[in-house]
């Protein structure tokens, strides 16, 4: 190759409300996982009177401002699913009856396994990144803000909204408020994993794959460090 | 004429004060207004008796045992004169075959208007194998169970046994304890859980005085427990909840936080997981409950808290995955896992772009 040819057209591909309610959301997710385990295995204790301090009290408002922010996001970029451009939709609908994406996620894995020499190249996500986060991501915010909610409505009570809607029928499904509790802990764990992955790869394909990565996630412009075509069928 | 709850008890030689006294606590018990009082006596003095049915199956008598001790003397006299006459196999007086009869012939006279209480449960090991697990009068509770249930105008689960199967039906249950409300053939009368292990007798008492008096279930929860007593979880109620919001945690039984009273959540406590009246009617006529004695709650009326490991671990197994770990043993070590092979990764992608950049040079 030599020298990188940089004069494939840049592609404008995650609009500016994706991309806010991608940091949003991480922001919200870092201060959930900080707080959220501090809440099953909190701090060593505090000495003195009970009127001096509220870190408890603290802790647990970070987690709920953090929890709603997390909802409401979400709830938002569902709706950005609907009016924003066909890349917001990717994460939510997997075109898991097409047997090209499947040939796709296969090619990438062979890549991160160091089989296959070359990437493809995509406008959007990868395949691979695609089903992944639809299931770990997807799925595992769906899966805490129920859960979530549903502790949530334990506190407002039986009158409250989170109580009816939530509350009322997940602590019978889970079998009592404490499986509840366990399995919102477990949640952030599967979650953790997808963060931990998901950071890494975003870094490392920033540098070894054939497009932008970071830099797309922050002005919303895919750039492309050859001028082959994109194999993407996007 | 049949005799009404009033004249049950005059003959036990009540006196009306006491009746009257008796009525305006049930009342405020059950958060009901001061007005209710009347109501309850009105209904006490006009209403012929229901008669109860009170069975024991797999159990520890934990439940009677609350029941007997109830903090005001005088609830348990007017309670029991309600319901002794009947058959309670534990306290009644009656033995043997005329014991046994009692039942059918209650069965066959109050037809649709009796109520059964449940202490513990059956183990339906009996249908299947036909084993010994717990018989009564010659025959398998079960069979005592399901012909009682069937013509009962509504069934009170005792305790945390007949509501949810409670220590005899922990892993791996040999006897199939099985709470009431999943007993096959059951039949159709709608059942009250009073959970607890055992449960408060005020609850009790107020549960049974509520179904005589007004003649129908109180409000219940969605898992079939009266919502006045089990809407709020101990933790919501607890007077130690200031030093759980500061932050301030036993952190061991002798330390300087168990000494002061601190917060017990550390050291395990279920207070935030358990739907129950601890910490407002609390126990023996309001004196103390657990945690006010120093030692967590063990959330003893919830689903399946003896199948959830140590009693003082905050964060508890997984049973539903059947392992002996808590979320932070299986999350940690997929995090370790994941985290190491993310390194692992990261080492050989920079050494095969340092060999791919040697190779086009
Ligand atoms: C809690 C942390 C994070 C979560 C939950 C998260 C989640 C996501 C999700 C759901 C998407 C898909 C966006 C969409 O289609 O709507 C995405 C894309 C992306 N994220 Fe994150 N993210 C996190 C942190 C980060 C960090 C720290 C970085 C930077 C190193 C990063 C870099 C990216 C990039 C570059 C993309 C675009 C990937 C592509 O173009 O295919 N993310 N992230
Ligand atoms: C991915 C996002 C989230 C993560 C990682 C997370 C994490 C956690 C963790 C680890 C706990 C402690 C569980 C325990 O050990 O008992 C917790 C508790 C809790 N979370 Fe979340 N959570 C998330 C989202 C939410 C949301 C959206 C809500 C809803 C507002 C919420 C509400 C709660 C509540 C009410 C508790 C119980 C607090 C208490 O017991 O005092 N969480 N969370
Ligand atoms: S002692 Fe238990 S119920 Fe009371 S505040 Fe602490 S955790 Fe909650
Ligand atoms: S404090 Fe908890 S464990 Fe103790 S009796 Fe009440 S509900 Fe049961």
């Amino acid at each position: 190759m030599g020298t990188t040819i940089r004069n494939e057209p840049a592609v404008y591909v995650y609009e500016a409300p994706l991309r806010l309610w991608h940091w949003f959301n991480a922001f919200a997710l870092l201060v959930l996982c900080v707080t959220g385990y501090f809440i099953g295995a909190p701090l060593p204790t505090l000495s003195g009177e009970a009127s001096d301090h509220f870190l408890m009290g603290y802790i647990r408002f970070a987690h709920f401002a953090a929890g709603y922010i997390f909802v409401i996001g979400f709830v938002f970029r569902i709706y950005w699913a609907f009016v924003g451009n066909e890349h917001a939709r990717q994460i939510f609908l997997p075109p898991i009856t097409n047997p090209d994406f499947w040939d796709g996620v296969r090619h990438e894995i062979k890549w991160y396994a160091f089989i296959a020499r070359e990437p493809r190249k995509y406008t959007g996500h990868n395949p691979l990144a695609v089903i992944t986060m639809h299931v770990m991501l997807v799925w595992g915010t769906v899966f805490m803000i129920v859960t979530g909610l549903a502790l949530y409505g334990e506190g407002t009570g039986m009158d409250s909204w989170q109580y009816t809607w939530f509350s009322s029928w997940v602590i019978p499904l889970f079998g009592q408020s404490q499986d509840v509790h366990t399995f919102h802990r477990l949640g952030m764990w599967f979650i953790l994993l997808f963060v931990i992955t998901h950071v890494y790869v975003a870094i490392r394909e920033d540098i070894m794959s054939r497009q932008s990565l970071i830099s797309t996630m922050i002005s919303g412009w895919r750039t492309f460090k050859d001028n082959r075509e994109v194999d993407d069928g996007h | 004429m049949k005799e009404t709850f009033y004249d049950v008890m005059r003959r036990q030689g009540i006196t009306r004060r006491s009746f009257l006294k008796f009525c305006s606590l049930t009342a405020a018990a059950m958060g009901l207004s001061p007005l209710y009082a009347s109501k309850i006596a009105h209904a006490m003095e006009t209403k012929p008796r229901i008669p109860v049915l009170w069975l024991h199956g797999l159990e520890c008598t934990c439940c009677s045992e609350s029941f007997l001790r109830s903090g005001h003397p005088l609830a348990k006299d007017v309670i029991l004169s309600m319901i002794s006459l009947d058959y309670d196999s534990v306290i009644m007086a009656a033995a043997g075959h005329q014991a046994e009869a009692i039942v059918e012939e209650v069965i066959a006279e109050h037809k649709g208007e009796y109520i059964l209480a449940c202490e513990g449960n059956p183990g339906l090991e009996q249908d299947v194998t036909g084993g010994m697990s717990c018989v009564v009068a010659g025959r398998p509770y079960t069979e005592q169970l399901r012909m009682a249930a069937k013509d009962a105008k509504a069934i009170i689960s005792w305790g945390s046994c007949a509501s949810w199967g409670c220590v005899q039906a922990a892993a791996p249950n040999p006897t199939g304890a099985t709470p009431i409300h999943k007993v096959p053939g059951i039949g159709n009368a709608p059942i009250i859980k009073v959970p607890g292990c055992p449960p408060i007798a005020e609850v009790m008492t107020a549960v049974v005085t509520y179904l005589v008096t007004f003649d129908r279930l109180p409000e219940l929860d969605r898992q079939g427990r009266p919502k006045m007593f089990y809407s709020q979880r101990i933790h919501d109620k607890c007077y130690r909840r200031p030093h759980f919001d500061a932050g301030q945690f036993v952190e061991a039984w002798d330390d300087e936080g168990a000494r002061q009273g601190y917060c017990l959540y550390k050291m395990g406590c279920k207070g935030p997981t358990t739907y129950n009246a601890c910490s407002t009617v609390r126990w023996n006529g309001g004196l103390s409950f657990p945690i006010q004695s120093g030692h967590p709650c063990i959330g003893c009326s919830e689903d399946g808290f003896w199948d959830k490991g140590g009693f003082y671990d905050r964060l508890t197994n997984i049973p539903q995955f059947g392992v002996e770990a808590n979320a932070d043993t299986v999350g940690g070590t997929a995090a370790a896992i994941v985290g190491g092979a993310v390194a692992a990764h990261a080492a050989v992608s920079a050494l095969k772009r340092t060999q791919q950049k040697g190779d086009q040079e």
